[in-house]
């Protein structure tokens, strides 16, 4: 199966552009443009060239260590990681319903990991090409540069990430490497010294995190025709939704919506996901690309993350978030919004749940029991499936007698979005590269539009000047025409 | 109040060479344990330096920063840190300098005296114990690290 500009008829006649890797993108992540002579885009590709190996990792591993070790997959979701397979764990060990105390306080733990790690994508990441624009100055276009031209606005989001590090630090126990979720409960609950502590903040995070609904808000209704088009394309959209429809990012039944936004399945449980998710491999990347079986590898693509999460739900389950759900929702007119840059404002509506969830978990004594672990009948497969910041996030294990894992499977949330991403970027290139001179700022717009989906591409590895960011321009017999290069 | 001196720590003890860092981190937690000085010194170890550790660095007067490198020339570099304010294009991690330039920002003032120790390493596979070249790394570093320790003595407020 090749969608439009995924292969190029005659690719040896061509120019090829590389941006090697994506800048402000984790791991090793590239993207290809093939041009002919009139610089007209003939393939736009985004490949994944790093093989990771995360099963050879976990295979072999007692299944108990298994919820700390796979937080070594990826430094960025950490949590995301533990809590999947602690998860999964739960059904290996017989448990299906843990005690309250547990979860909530996986919970509490879940929906910190979701308020820092919004908070360091849009505050961080993206407002640099929010703020500035997608072409301005490179010099600008960061952090820095956020932190100059509005102070308020960097150091707030330095203030939630840091808070939301600290509810993960005080349910997991540690600020990384977190032992607190183990399999069948957790290992600790809050002390009344640890929740006061989080409770005096807790006020001023919700309060900065509706800021950031607004601030989202009124960058698309400043300039709509750029974002209610940019990267925009049809799919379907996949989420965990809760017992009553609403918005879970811990627990619940897979539903998908087609792109009018009418039911396509609902109420599947994550044991069954490989009745309803294929995944195709193709040669140029290392990355697979998930479809819906039924409807094929043509049709059955989908988005996933909080675009996903916001419109497939019914309600959010905290007053200030569903508000502004339900403001999105009319933005967007009755119709699924799919431009790619709706990720941010979804992202932020999706921070102040979090936000609220937090206080509100805060205040419920359960937090502070003592009541955390449960054991039952064990089992030799169990699938744990959470919302991770960046989408739906599967683990899926087989225990032998002896405790060892012998089978592991793990469809993370940027491999679920793999062909919406190129999907995005090959919009991109169609817009605004087609025909035209490459410049920086340009190709900048590329990387934006795989930014709103927030990629992981799995990197714990960050070691000094390992990230460059190399764009090469290169004839149709492959010679090197010219290269930009600047360090990470 | 916080320790006086902080040492930052990052990598993923499960990637190769970029163990490092949390290597030479826990020896330091034992060296200074050993000597009495603990309560001298935070140690934090993270995955990657972040925005946030801007916020670790109030207080302090000094900091010490330590990852593994792919460009330091072997074994080790120990120089002085400024705040840089130049681009970074990791998505999810910023330079020592990015987060002395983080704290400049939010506090409003110069940040406290800082280093860097950047090790050499070569190979970042998952699932890899420190290459051969690491090790001998390692342990030159580890007595610069010392030997900093010696030179940048602090003691805790009172």
């Amino acid at each position: 199966m090749s969608y439009h500009l995924e292969t190029a008829d005659k690719p040896e006649q061509l120019r090829r552009v590389a941006i090697d890797p994506v800048s402000r993108v984790e791991g090793h992540g590239k993207v290809t443009l093939l041009m002919d002579e009139a610089n007209k885009v003939q393939q736009v590709r985004l490949h994944i060239v790093e093989f990771r190996g995360f099963e050879k990792f976990i295979q072999g591993r007692p299944y108990w260590e298994v919820p700390v070790m796979v937080q070594r997959l990826c430094g960025i979701c950490p949590v995301s990681h533990h809590l999947a397979a602690s998860k999964a764990m739960d059904v290996i060990v017989g448990v299906n319903c843990l005690t309250p105390t547990a979860e909530k306080i996986r919970r509490l733990m879940h929906y910190g990991q979701m308020l820092q790690s919004h908070a360091l994508h849009f505050f961080h990441l993206c407002s640099p090409d929010l703020l500035f624009g997608f072409d301005s100055d490179v010099g600008k276009r960061n952090i820095v540069g956020v932190a100059e031209k509005y102070p308020e606005t960097a150091r707030r989001g330095v203030l939630i990430r840091k808070f939301g590090q600290e509810v993960i630090r005080m349910t997991a126990g540690k600020r990384i490497h977190g032992t607190g979720s183990i399999p069948g409960g957790v290992n600790k609950s809050l002390s009344i010294e640890e929740r006061d502590q989080l409770l005096k903040d807790v006020y001023q995070i919700v309060g900065w995190s509706r800021d950031a609904v607004h601030m989202a808000r009124e960058l698309h209704e400043t300039d709509p025709s750029t974002y209610n088009s940019f990267g925009i394309f049809s799919s379907h959209f996949m989420s965990l939704i809760g017992k009553s429809g609403e918005m879970d990012f811990y627990d619940g039944k897979l539903r998908a919506r087609d792109e009018q936004g009418n039911i396509f399945f609902d109420a599947v449980p994550p044991a069954d996901y490989e009745k309803y998710i294929q995944e195709e491999v193709k040669a140029w990347s290392y990355m697979k690309f998930p479809f819906f079986k039924s409807l094929g590898k043509e049709h059955g693509w989908y988005k996933v993350g909080p675009l996903a999460r916001v419109q497939n739900c019914n309600s959010i389950p905290s007053p200030l978030a569903d508000a502004e759900r339900r403001e999105f929702i009319d933005y967007a007119g009755g119709l699924p919004m799919h431009a790619a840059l709706a990720y941010h404002w979804t992202r932020m509506i999706e921070m102040l749940h979090a936000a609220e969830t937090i206080k509100d978990l805060l205040h419920d004594p359960d937090i502070l029991g003592h009541d955390l672990l449960l054991s039952g009948e064990r089992k030799a497969e169990g699938v744990g499936m959470i919302e991770a910041p960046r989408g739906t996030l599967i683990h899926h294990y087989g225990v032998d007698e002896n405790d060892l894992v012998t089978m592991c499977n793990l469809i993370v949330s940027t491999t679920h979005n793999n062909q919406a991403m190129n999907e995005a970027i090959r919009h991109v290139a169609r817009r605004y590269l087609y025909g035209r001179e490459v410049t920086e700022g340009l190709l900048n717009h590329i990387e934006v539009a795989i930014r709103a989906y927030d990629p992981c591409l799995s990197c714990a590895t960050h070691a000094l000047g390992k990230m460059p960011l190399t764009v090469e321009l290169r004839d149709c017999e492959g010679r090197l025409l010219h290269a930009l290069s600047r360090d990470a | 109040m916080p320790a006086p001196f902080v040492v930052l720590a990052c990598g993923n003890p499960s990637r190769g060479d970029d163990a490092l860092g949390p290597l030479l981190l826990a020896r330091l937690d034992r060296y200074l344990a050993c000597a009495g000085r603990a309560g001298c010194y935070e140690l934090i170890e993270d995955f990657q330096f972040q925005v946030e550790h801007a916020l670790d660095l109030q207080h302090r007067t000094g900091v010490l920063f330590i990852d593994a490198s792919e460009s330091a020339a072997a074994p080790f570099e120990l120089c002085p840190l400024r705040p840089d304010p130049s681009p970074s294009h990791s998505t999810h991690a910023i330079s020592p300098g990015a987060v002395l330039s983080v704290y400049e920002r939010i506090a409003g003032e110069a940040p406290p005296p800082a280093w860097l120790l950047s090790v050499r390493g070569n190979s970042y596979e998952l699932g890899e114990g420190l290459s051969e070249p690491a090790r001998r790394h390692l342990e030159a570093a580890w007595l610069a690290l010392e030997r900093f320790c010696q030179t940048h003595f602090v003691r805790p407020v009172v």
